[in-house]
Parts: C-alpha cells; structure tokens; sequence
C-alpha cells in the first residue's frame, strides 16, 4: 500500500488498516453497522492481500473467546461487534482484560435493546466502561484508519497487555464516505513492530491463564487490573506521540477548540466534537465565549488532562450519549463531576443526554444546548440530566 | 357470489417490507392461514426473531414479543410453562435458529418443550447483508465466503432440522420447501400439523422451511426459485424427519 489520500467509507479504510497491520486473526459475527468492515476484512483475506484467519463464528460471545485464544498464543488479534453484539460478548469481554490479552476492536456504536433499535449512541460502549479496556473514542474516518495502529501498539506493549476499543459512532462513520490519507506500508512497519506475546501459551514454556480465584487472591489480581489500565497511560500517550511525528497527525487524550480563552466549554465524546466546533465558531463570531472539549480516551480517564482543560471555566455544558438510568446523569457528566469535584476553579456542570438511537442532533440543536445549558448554570440549575428534544 | 379468497383476519393490511421474491411474505400468510383455520387467534404468542423477520409484529395481528437474537425458544419456554393453554411459536432465520441461538434451540427441544418453531433457512444471513450462514452451502458466495464457501475454511452446511431430529423431546421435526405452488401448500399442511402436534402436547415441533433470498443470492426472483429447487433441496432433502403421535411416560 503506498502513500495515498482517496475518497473511501469509513469501515472499508478501518479494514484496510487492520491489513495493513499484518493482523493474523480476525473473528466476528455480522451485525448492523459493523457489517462492512468485517466483510471488506473476509474479502481481503479470500483475494490472498494478507495472511490471516479470518473466522466466521456462531455468535459474539464465541467470536471474542476466539480472540481470546487467538491472542494467548501470541497472534495479532482483530474484532468488531455493535450494540447487542458486545452485550452477548461482555462475559468474555471482561475476560480478556483480566488475562491481559492484546486485541483492537472497532467498536461501531449503537443503542442497546429494548426497543430493538440500529441506530447510534453510546449505550453500548457504557455497559462495559468499567470491564478493564483502553476505550478510545474517534470523531472521523482518519481518526478511525489512524488509531487502528495506535491501538495496536498500546495493546501489543509488554508494559500494557490489554485490549483496546476503537469507539466509533455506528453509521454516523462507519457508513460515512470521506477523505482519507492511507500510510504507505513502510511507515507503519517503522511504527508497528510484530507482535511479540510475552508469556503466550505455548508447550515449550507453560504457563497458566485464567485459573480459579479464591478470596485469599482475587482482591490482588484485582488491583493489578487497575494497575495495569492506568500504567497504560504514558505508552498510549507515547503512541499518539510517535505517530504524529510520523504523518503529522497528533492526539491527545483530551482535545480542545477555541477553549484556552473560553469561560464556558461544551464537552462532547465522539463524532459530535466535529459540529460542537462548527457551532462554537458562529458562536464565537456573536461573542460567546465558548470553547469545544473532547474527550478521546475514555479509558484510563485523563483526570490530569480534564483539569488542565477545564478548572477555572465558569460552566461546562457536558453531552452524553446514553442514560445512566436511576443514577446521576449521563456517564460522562458523572466522570466529570467527579473528576473536578472540590478542585478549585471546578466549573458548574449541566448535563445533557441527546442523540439517542440515532436521533438527529443538528447546528441549531447544539446551539440551543449550548445557550441554554449556560443559562442553566448561570442559574444554578445542575441537578440531574435533561433529555434534549424529548417530546410529550 | 361466493367469495373465495381474501386476506387472513390475523394477517393486518400492511403492505410488507420484504424484498421482491422473498419467501417470509408466503410464509407469513401461510402461517397467518393455519392460525385462522385452527381457530387459534385468541390464544397464539409468536416471537420474531432478530432478522429480515424482526418486523413481523407488524404484519400479523396477534400477541407477539420480540426475542433477543437467538433466544427464542427460551422466551417461549417461559411463555408455554406459565401459559400452558397457550399456543407459542417462534419464527426464526437460519443465523437466529442454528447459529446464535443453537444453544437455546437444541436445549428447549431436548427438554420436550411444548412449543413450535418456524425455521426459516434461506442460507444466507439476509438482513445484515448476505454474509454466510452455518446453512450457506458449500460454494455458495456470499459477503463474508466472495469465492464461495469452503469446507475446509468455513466448514460444512448445518443441518440443524436433522440433528434435532435425533432429540427425544422432538415430537414432530419436517422440513418444506417455497420453491412452487404444491410445496408452499405442503408447507402449509406441515405448520398445521406442528400446531396440532403442540395442542396435543406431544412436544417440540420444528418446521425448516427453505425460502429464496434473491437479493443477497443476487440473481433474479424466478431464477431463485429454480437454485432453491435445484441446489438447496439438493443438499437439504425435505420431508418427514419425526414424528410422534403418542405421548410419552415421565
């Protein structure tokens, strides 16, 4: 693959990069808005372009246990599921965490059952937000054909061992044609040496994976979790650097637009970062001092990063994608709170939950959420969420 | 003037969805038929499957509850053990039936539940856009198999129906055909005969009927009924596999 910019659909770039990778396992069972990344993969993989398993299995749950044994043994490990998909593999999901297994999945974003919907949002992302991955989330397609080889590096390091999930929003992206420059061959092998499992399962070197946890030793293994998610967070960042230093394109775990000088940001995580800016210019050019924060790495939360982007701001107006039911608002809001809770400088919090299952979210809707979730602040209005747009 | 046909009081008058030359339309109104013959409209649960299906509340005008992929025939064992006098059926593809769900599937049917099930195989998952089936044959192309599928890639056709077959809880196991007139009325006949085998509380019934998917098959409607026909009765050979008339001691 030589250097080159073109015109292609998200899924279709996300599979090429997973080739380019040199992945050698790829599992995974069909499922609305994922289908066209797996299918280009098995299309890759029939025409010989690249040495790899592709295996079309029964269901989810089999799909990322195939993952599971695929990446013990030492291969580079690829999946993608949505919605209902990643619910069916949470039990195995967790798993791979635990055992500290390498993989990258692309996670195309969708609402979760009941009512049976296909359309985007982050209900099911937040089901597992707690289950021990790297969560990455992307805001185009470059972010998405670019963070394939970072994620696999962060993964792959001996120093993190953990899966990755590459969080993009379904249709909104994967089904989204869009300019996108494709790296030649030899920068990613500069970047992305092979793979190299330490302690992989194999005879000649036993080892023991997974094994029965009695009391006397859960709560350790449990702790070394948390200690291997947020070890991760230097090699992630080191990741992102040297990419950038090879193409020019640079991410961080937070992001910010127009936001250094703003006394009040909007805060979004995904695809929405992109018209927050749209919306924050005409606003700027009105006078609103307002700034876009987006959230790239989910997981490990960048507690540093947040504060440094956002104490000393008045307010924050924080969209969230998905309802934490019962609870204190949209996840994101929540991490928020906490997060600046009793720092000094900590701004006023509103929260709003909007595009869910796939509702539209136009220009004038963030303007509105943004207008309004000021004067909410203003007026000290932060308890709870509100659900924008709801009708009735 | 005598009229002679009209729509089933259970089907709505909602145009369906499905494709040109589709079977699930055929079968919808063949199992919309049996339901008014039987007189089982008042007390008939049916579960969609997740699938080209999933909208068939929509069409039949009866209570239904929408199963997770591949869950339904254990809905419907909590359906059946808690509402006995109810007649429940699930309607499911070939990826709801014998791939996500073969757990469900082969366990309920092992367990003798008193339930039916209308698998409908169309080799070929439809909805998420023709990738391959456990039922795709061999050769077959689909998105997921572009050169066809192979054996010793992606292993062999599942015959689900057959092994099912071999299950004691299984009372009435048949597989159909929608490829012509006469075989849509002997899938017709074969529904009824799952339903009466449920009424008589004989066990699990399970219909397979193979139906044409011309738009993922991508050839035309007329030559889908002739490959259906042709090559898949060919490798899933229709008729009786089990059937119990007695019922059996605890």
């Amino acid at each position: 693959m030589p250097k080159v910019r073109k015109g292609v659909e998200v899924s279709i770039a996300i599979a090429d990069a997973v080739a380019q990778a040199d992945t050698d396992v790829i599992a995974a069972y069909p499922i609305t808005p994922q289908t066209h990344i797996v299918e280009h993969l098995s299309e890759i993989v029939a025409n010989g372009e690249l040495d790899a398993e592709f295996v079309p299995v029964d269901s989810e749950h089999s799909a990322m246990s195939v993952c599971c044994g695929s990446s013990a043994v030492g291969a580079r490990t690829f999946t993608s599921t949505s919605s209902q998909g990643l619910a069916l593999m949470s039990e195995i999901f967790f798993i791979a965490a635990a055992m500290r297994l390498p993989m990258v999945m692309a996670l195309a974003n969708r609402s979760l059952s009941s009512p049976l919907s296909i359309w985007n949002d982050h209900t099911d992302t937040m089901m597992v937000r707690d289950a021990g991955w790297v969560h990455i989330f992307v805001e185009n397609g470059q972010e998405c054909y670019d963070n394939i080889f970072c994620s696999y590096r962060m993964s792959e390091d001996p120093e993190v061992r953990l899966p990755v999930a590459i969080n993009l929003d379904g249709f909104i992206l994967t089904h989204m044609i869009e300019p996108i420059e494709y790296e030649d061959d030899e920068t990613i092998r500069k970047y992305l040496p092979p793979f190299t499992m330490i302690n992989a399962l194999h005879p000649d070197n036993p080892v023991s994976m997974g094994c029965f946890g009695m009391p006397e030793i859960y709560t350790e293994t449990q702790m070394n979790r948390e200690h291997g998610i947020r070890n991760s967070y230097p090699v992630i960042l080191k990741a992102w650097d040297e990419w950038g230093k090879l193409t020019g394109r640079y991410y961080r775990p937070v992001e910010t637009y127009r936001a250094d000088d703003a006394e009040y940001c909007i805060v979004t995580m995904g695809s929405y970062g992109e018209t927050a800016m749209e919306v924050v210019d005409t606003l700027r050019a009105e006078g609103e001092k307002v700034g876009v924060v987006k959230i790239r790495l989910w997981r490990p939360f960048p507690y540093d990063e947040i504060r440094a982007a956002l104490l000393g701001k008045k307010s924050l107006v924080v969209i969230d994608r998905a309802i934490s039911f019962g609870g204190p608002g949209g996840p994101v809001a929540s991490e928020l709170r906490s997060a600046l809770y009793q720092k000094k400088g900590a701004p006023t919090i509103v929260n709003y939950v909007a595009g869910l299952a796939g509702r539209d979210v136009s220009r004038k809707d963030f303007r509105n959420i943004i207008l309004e979730g000021k004067e909410k602040a203003r007026r000290g209005e932060t308890e709870g969420f509100t659900l924008y747009g709801l009708r009735g | 003037m005598k009229k002679i046909f009209s729509r089933p009081e259970c089907l709505k008058p909602t145009p369906f969805h499905y494709c040109p030359g589709c079977g699930h339309s055929i079968l919808h109104r063949l199992v919309a038929e049996v339901i008014d013959e039987m007189n089982l409209r008042g007390r008939i649960i049916g579960i969609p499957p997740a699938g080209c299906a999933v909208l068939a509340y929509d069409y039949f005008d009866i209570d239904m509850c929408e199963a997770a992929h591949g869950r339904g025939c254990a809905v419907a064992t909590g359906f059946k053990r808690s509402r006995p006098e109810c007649i429940i059926f699930t309607y499911q593809g070939d990826g709801d039936m014998a791939a996500i769900g073969t757990a469900e599937t082969l366990h309920a049917a092992n367990r003798g539940e008193n339930i039916t099930s209308i698998f409908v195989n169309n080799a070929v998952y439809g909805m998420t856009g023709g990738q391959m089936a456990p039922t795709t044959i061999l050769g077959q192309k689909t998105t997921t198999s572009p050169f066809g599928r192979r054996s010793n890639v992606e292993g062999y056709p599942l015959k689900i129906t057959e092994i099912i077959s071999t299950l004691p809880g299984a009372a009435y196991v048949a597989r159909t055909s929608l490829a012509t007139p006469a075989k849509v009325m002997a899938t017709k006949k074969t529904i009824k005969k799952a339903f009466e085998t449920q009424l008589a509380g004989l066990g699990y019934s399970l219909v397979e009927v193979l139906s044409p998917c011309p738009t993922n098959w991508k050839i035309s409607s007329i030559e889908s009924f002739k490959y259906l026909e042709e090559r898949l009765e060919l490798e899933y050979p229709l008729g009786v596999m089990k059937e119990v008339t007695t019922e059996k001691g605890s």
